[in-house]
Order: C-alpha cells, then sequence, then structure tokens
C-alpha cells in the first residue's frame, strides 16, 4: 500500500522509516470546538533543514508541540527517529519554544547546563559547555551575568544555547527569529546552516518566508490546521512556470500582439508566463514588431509566488501583515 | 541513563528538585523562610486557644468526694459556698465500694480526677499527684473546715502522692497533641503556599513548556514537592536546633511540656514524617489547583479553595481530638487529608505503634493518588494534551506506571 505521507510528497519511492528524523501523519488536534490542526502530515529527512510555514494561528505551534510530545494529537501518529513516544528519546532531541522562558535569578551559564541537565548532560559538563558556547557566539563577557541582567536578544541567545547544549541530533526552533534584530537574524541563521553541516537535522517554524527560502530544503505549508504542500523548497517554486519580465521602449505597436493574453503590467514592465512555444519565437515577434527591448528577463518563482498559489492569497496576505512588524535580516 | 534514552522520573524529579532547592535555599527570601516560625508561634498561641475551645467537651479533671455519704454531702455544699469567693475545684460524689482505692479512682479512664478525697471529715486524707495535691491542698482543707462547720474553715489534712494519674497524663497529653496538630498545620500552610509561590514563577517565566518537552510532568510535580519538602526539613532541622539550645540553655526557666505518650525521639521522628505526609497532600493539591489559573494573577485566587479545604481539615482535627475513640476521630484519622494530624495526634496520646506504621502505609498510597491524579491534570490544564499520538499498546497507564523508571506520562 501506497505511503499517504510519501503521495503527500510526491515521492515515487518509499523511504525507509529510519531516513526520517520525523514522521507525522495525519494529526488532529481540537481545542473545545477549535479545530486546530486538521490532519497534518509532515516527513523531515534526516540532515535537512526543514522549514515549517504559515501565518499566526495556522497551527505550527501546535503541531511542533505534537511531534514533540508536549501534547499529545487527538488523532494520528508521530514518530521521532523511528519513536513514537519523543519524550523517550529528548537526550536527542533540543527545542526552543515559542515563548521563551528562563529563570531570571540564574545566571547564564547555569541556565544552559540546567537545559542540558534536562536532557540528561551532567550539570558541571554543561556550565564548562555553556561558558565555552557563549564565548565562542560572543557573550564571553555575560557569564557571570545573570539572566534578567542580560538585554532581551542576550537572553534570547542563551535560551537557544541551552537548547543546543547537550549537542542534539535534532533541533526544532519555533519562530527562532522573533524577537530578534537583524544582525541577531543573520547570526541565527549562520548558526542553523552550521548545525546542518554537522549532521542536525533542523526544524523551525516561521511567518517569513525570506528565512525559509534563504535556508531551508524542504518545507511544510500550513494553513487553517492543514497541510497543503510538505516537500522540497524547489519542487513548491517548481509548481508556477517560470514569468518573463519584459520592458520595451515603445509603448505600443505590432509586436504588442506577440503578448500572451495573460501579459500584466507590472510598474513599467509586462509579466507573464513563458509561452508553450517557448521564448525564441517570442523574441522574435518583438523584434520584427519593432518592440525596443530595454530588459526582458526570465525570474523562478518564489517561495512567497509558490506559497500564494499553494495556501491562498488570504494567508499569504496574514503573513505579509504578521511579518510587517519584523525586521528582516541583514 | 543510556544514550538513546532520556531521563527517568526520578531522575528528572532531581533535577527539578535541586534548581527548585537551590533556588529557594541560596535566595534572601530563605531568611524570611528560617524566622518564619516567629510568626508561627502567635498563630499557634491563637490556634491552642481554639483548639482548647474545641476540647472544651472534655470535663476539667475534679476532685473525688469518696468520704461516706453525709460527709460526701456536707463537702459538697461547702464547696458550692466558696467556690463563687476563692475558685475551688469540680468536684464528684463517689459512694459505694469503690471509695475505698483511690489509686483505682485516679486510674479510671471513665472518670476524670486529679486527686480523690477519702476517709472522713475528721479524718481526711487527699490522695492524688503531686502537682494536683500541691495546687489544691489548701483549697481541700478549706473545704472540709466549712464541712465541718468551723468559724474559720482550716482543717489538717494528711496527703498520699501517687504516680501522675491517667486522666491528668491524658489531659497533659492533649496539650501535647494539640500543639503538634497546631503545628503542623501551620507549616503545611506556610509550604503549600511558598510551591504555589514557585508555580507562579514557573508561570510567569514559561518554562513549563521547556520541561514538559525534555521530562515527563509527573517528575515536575514530584521535583517541585520534594524540594519544597527538603527546603522546610532544612528549616525544622535549624528550627530544632535552635529550639534545642534554647531548652539546654534555659530549661529551667520555660514550662515543661508534657511528653508525649510514644516519647520524644519517636514523637519528633513522626511529626517530620506525618509532617512530610500532610505537605504532600495539600501540595499537590495546590499545585495542581494553581495549575488551573490561566494567569499568574490568578494563582492566588484559584487557591483559596484549597486554603479553606485545609483549614476545614485542621478545625476538623482538632475537634475529633475532643472525641477520642468516637467514630468521628476514627474517620478523622483515616480521612487522608486530616490522617496526619490525627496520628500525630495519637503519638502524643497513646503508645502503640503499628497504628503509625498502618497509617503513613496508607498516607503514602494517598499520596501517590493525589500524584499522579495532580500530575494528569496538571498536564490536561495547563498544555491541553489529548489521547493519541502514539502507536497502540505501547503505553503504560496506572498508578504504577510512575513507578517505574522510564515511563514516559506524558506522551
Amino acid at each position: 500500500m501506497d505511503d499517504p505521507v510519501d503521495q503527500a510528497q510526491g515521492r515515487d519511492k518509499p523511504v525507509a522509516t529510519h531516513d526520517y528524523a520525523i514522521e507525522a501523519r495525519g494529526l488532529v488536534k481540537r481545542f473545545g470546538n477549535t479545530l486546530a490542526v486538521n490532519g497534518v502530515d509532515i516527513t523531515v529527512p534526516r540532515g535537512a533543514i526543514y522549514g515549517i510555514l504559515g501565518p499566526n494561528g495556522a497551527g505550527k505551534t501546535t503541531t511542533l508541540r505534537m511531534i514533540l510530545g508536549i501534547i499529545d494529537p487527538d488523532e494520528g501518529v508521530r514518530r521521532i527517529f523511528g519513536e513514537d513516544r519523543p519524550q523517550r528519546i529528548a537526550r536527542r532531541i533540543g527545542y526552543l519554544p515559542e515563548e521563551r522562558g528562563l529563570y531570571p535569578a540564574m545566571k547564564a551559564p547555569d541556565a544552559i547546563a540546567f537545559m542540558g541537565s534536562l536532557r540528561g548532560l551532567p550539570q558541571a559538563e554543561g556550565r564548562r559547555r555553556g561558558i565555552e558556547m557563549m564565548e565562542e557566539y560572543g557573550l564571553g563577557h555575560a557569564v557571570d551575568k545573570k539572566i534578567k541582567e542580560l538585554s532581551k536578544g542576550m537572553a534570547q541567545t542563551v535560551q537557544l544555547l541551552g537548547t543546543l547544549v547537550h549537542r542534539p541530533e535534532l533541533v526544532i526552533l519555533d519562530e527562532p527569529f522573533s524577537g530578534l534584530d537583524a544582525i541577531n537574524q543573520g547570526k541565527l541563521e549562520g548558526l542553523i546552516r552550521q548545525l546542518a553541516e554537522d549532521g542536525t537535522t533542523v526544524i523551525f517554524s516561521t511567518h517569513v518566508i525570506h528565512h525559509a527560502e534563504r535556508l531551508c530544503s524542504d518545507v511544510a505549508i500550513i494553513a487553517g490546521g492543514k497541510v497543503p504542500y510538505a516537500g522540497s523548497v524547489e519542487v513548491a517554486r517548481d509548481r508556477l512556470p517560470p514569468q518573463v519580465r519584459l520592458e520595451t521602449e515603445n509603448a505600443d505597436g505590432p509586436w504588442r500582439a506577440a503578448l500572451p493574453a495573460s501579459a500584466v503590467r507590472d510598474g513599467a514592465a509586462w509579466v507573464f508566463e513563458v509561452p508553450d512555444t517557448g521564448i525564441e519565437p517570442l523574441l522574435r515577434s518583438l523584434i520584427e514588431g519593432n518592440a525596443g527591448i530595454r530588459s526582458l528577463s526570465i525570474e523562478r518563482a518564489g517561495l512567497h509566488d509558490a506559497f500564494v498559489t499553494i495556501a491562498g492569497e488570504a494567508a499569504a496576505k496574514a503573513m505579509q501583515t504578521q511579518a510587517t512588524g519584523q525586521e528582516e535580516p541583514a | 541513563m543510556n544514550d538513546s534514552s532520556r531521563l527517568s522520573l526520578w531522575q528528572a524529579a532531581y533535577v527539578i528538585a535541586r534548581r527548585d532547592f537551590s533556588a529557594i535555599v541560596f535566595s534572601k527570601v530563605f531568611l524570611l523562610f528560617l524566622i518564619g516560625p516567629l510568626f508561627f508561634l502567635a498563630l499557634s498561641a491563637g490556634g491552642g486557644y481554639i483548639g482548647g475551645m474545641a476540647a472544651s467537651g472534655i470535663t476539667d479533671p475534679a476532685l473525688g468526694l469518696a468520704m461516706s455519704p453525709q460527709d460526701n454531702a456536707a463537702a459538697k455544699q461547702a464547696n458550692e459556698t466558696l467556690d463563687p469567693l476563692v475558685g475551688m475545684p469540680d468536684v464528684v460524689v463517689i459512694d459505694g465500694e469503690e471509695s475505698a482505692q483511690p489509686q483505682a479512682l485516679l486510674d479510671d479512664e471513665d472518670r476524670n480526677l486529679f486527686a480523690v478525697l477519702t476517709g472522713s471529715l475528721q479524718d481526711p486524707l487527699l490522695t492524688g499527684p503531686k502537682d494536683d495535691v500541691e495546687r489544691w491542698e489548701g483549697e481541700v482543707a478549706m473545704m472540709v473546715g466549712a464541712a465541718r462547720g468551723e468559724a474559720i474553715p482550716q482543717a489538717s489534712l494528711r496527703t498520699t502522692i501517687t504516680d501522675n494519674g491517667i486522666i491528668n497524663r491524658q489531659t497533659a497529653q492533649d496539650v501535647t497533641a494539640r500543639a503538634g496538630i497546631t503545628m503542623l498545620f501551620m507549616l503545611t500552610m506556610f509550604l503549600a503556599g511558598m510551591i504555589l509561590s514557585n508555580l507562579v514563577e514557573e508561570k510567569g517565566n514559561k518554562i513549563i513548556e521547556i520541561l514538559a518537552a525534555a521530562i515527563p510532568m509527573d517528575a515536575v510535580f514530584v521535583g517541585k514537592l520534594f524540594a519544597m519538602l527538603g527546603v522546610s526539613l532544612v528549616g525544622l532541622t535549624v528550627w530544632g536546633t535552635a529550639a534545642g539550645v534554647i531548652l539546654f540553655l534555659g530549661a529551667s526557666a520555660l514550662p515543661v511540656i508534657p511528653p508525649p505518650a510514644l516519647g520524644w525521639p519517636l514523637f519528633f521522628a513522626l511529626f517530620v514524617i506525618y509532617f512530610s505526609m500532610s505537605y504532600l497532600l495539600i501540595g499537590s493539591v495546590f499545585i495542581t489547583i494553581g495549575s488551573m489559573a490561566p494567569t499568574v494573577r490568578d494563582v492566588q485566587t484559584i487557591s483559596l479553595p484549597a486554603t479553606i479545604l485545609n483549614l476545614v481539615v485542621f478545625f476538623v482535627s482538632m475537634f475529633a481530638l475532643s472525641r477520642p475513640g468516637s467514630p468521628f476521630e476514627v474517620a478523622a484519622a483515616i480521612f487522608p487529608l486530616s490522617s496526619p494530624y490525627m496520628m500525630l495526634a495519637r503519638a502524643a496520646q497513646d503508645g502503640v505503634i503499628w497504628w503509625h506504621v498502618a497509617a503513613i502505609a496508607w498516607q503514602i498510597l494517598w499520596v501517590a493518588i493525589f500524584v499522579k491524579v495532580g500530575a494528569g491534570l496538571f498536564r490536561s490544564w495547563v498544555l491541553k494534551s489529548g489521547s493519541a499520538g502514539r502507536e497502540k499498546g505501547t503505553g503504560r497507564k496506572g498508578l504504577l506506571g510512575m513507578l517505574r523508571p522510564g515511563t514516559n506520562q506524558s506522551s
């Protein structure tokens, strides 16, 4: 029998379970009468940087909580490294929740060590690693400071280091860029890439598409509690045909007949899909029709365009609105 | 732990308990905790007074009149005449054969006698414990003189000193029992309040989710409960040491506390055990109720029912103490929340040890039930958990599940 997750992702061949860091099938979660998550299927390959994209309230955090075993789904099954009770392998997982939490009176290395000790790392070793990591990430001056004495960004970094101190194989970050300034967002992107290079599987949720576009090999688009798409970023972008962007010297003339009916104006340019006949006949017609080509480019669809196509205009607008208040990375 | 697993319930509880314990003991607030007993003393005095009121159902010990019926009647009449003037003891007239054996009368639990007057008005003999004889000798001599019809009522008395009478000892041990219950109650309430504050901190810091992702919620529960228990035991050690020093330095200046039936060492040991049980029971109720609160502010408000519950348990225990051997007292000793109070009182009043073994086992069972149920409610209320998520047949359910290492309670 065909694997529904594989089908959803358009995979031709089933992949052995142990190749996945995460498998979630048919996850459903209700809070009272509210259906928060409605049949989510997600499969995350080992070693991937995986993004979960969606506006606030789409069900991202609930999905992550179910995957982690913080809450149990009402229906469905999830496995991490083949284990359907994720807390049994807590030592292999690092988790940064959306709502940041640290004990204010703890010193920063102690806070890191405490988070490590929750995952089985001896406290003394956690403290030693914590100091090392703080120095590595530019917080060496704060090793003697209490959490309440740190800035919000520094405290957030400390919590991130606490998430990583036990060297997990899988890191799950819920809205990790939220609340960070542009410089720290850039640093975090670098850290995520570094983790993936070291073989760690990284999953993060975000409502800012650019982060996912820059970092992720795979994404799940979640809207209204459902996952209309889960798979590689490239495949998502390939769902839309490439777009031609044309600027001409002459506003009108016989060349206009060469444009497809779907062409639309975007400022001084015309934008339309690459014709089925290909680009060469179009070029010939434009030249013969005396268009006076100023520029012509063929652009591949971005993840944002793919998101609009897959999740719908409303979800895309919601994402854009929520992202407006958040600084873009440098 | 092995490489692929997670912390067991008890390992995780230890991590939580170590953090909480360190955070509290090494904080300035802990100093306030240590001086808290001063506050206790004031409230204990109030509690003792209330307890005394509740115990007023027990008639005060009386003087037994065990002479001839005529002499008894005359003495009683004289007592009633003198009472408004000088404050006489209550008297009980004893006619019959048993009047010849004052020691037997004093040892009879159904009577409530501090001393017995035998012989005759011409040759009276007052028998009783030394303290009571010395306390009432003058009044009794006056009563005998008045009964004889003397103008200046002052007869000479012969006295016989006995061991402390049964009623006398019981009355004294009631005081110890009441004091023990009051101490237990105040300490439990204080600690339960502190654990609530601790939960408030946890909610305020939004760290619950980090804990829930890494360890079973039962471990958070158990860790927090036992951390505060550890804190309180540190406090008890400090207070006990201080009290010991004070007693050593100024023993003669302090009133003598009646010794409990089981003796002080065992009584102290049982106090620590029953305090632990009482705290774990009430503390788990507090932390469970606290977890229901949607906001930090609501935590204090929503804990009021638990506070009232504990107050009711305290007063019920005090009342039951005044009804020894009654079904009410037995029920109070069985009911989990009042059981530690009542059994501590028993330790003061009665020398039977096996009751305590049974009671402690019973209370441990209820602690496990309270923690298990509380942790389940805590998980549901805090994190809105469902019921699916894993393959069928892989879950461990039931009370015993939490006692097995490595059991996942929240996934």
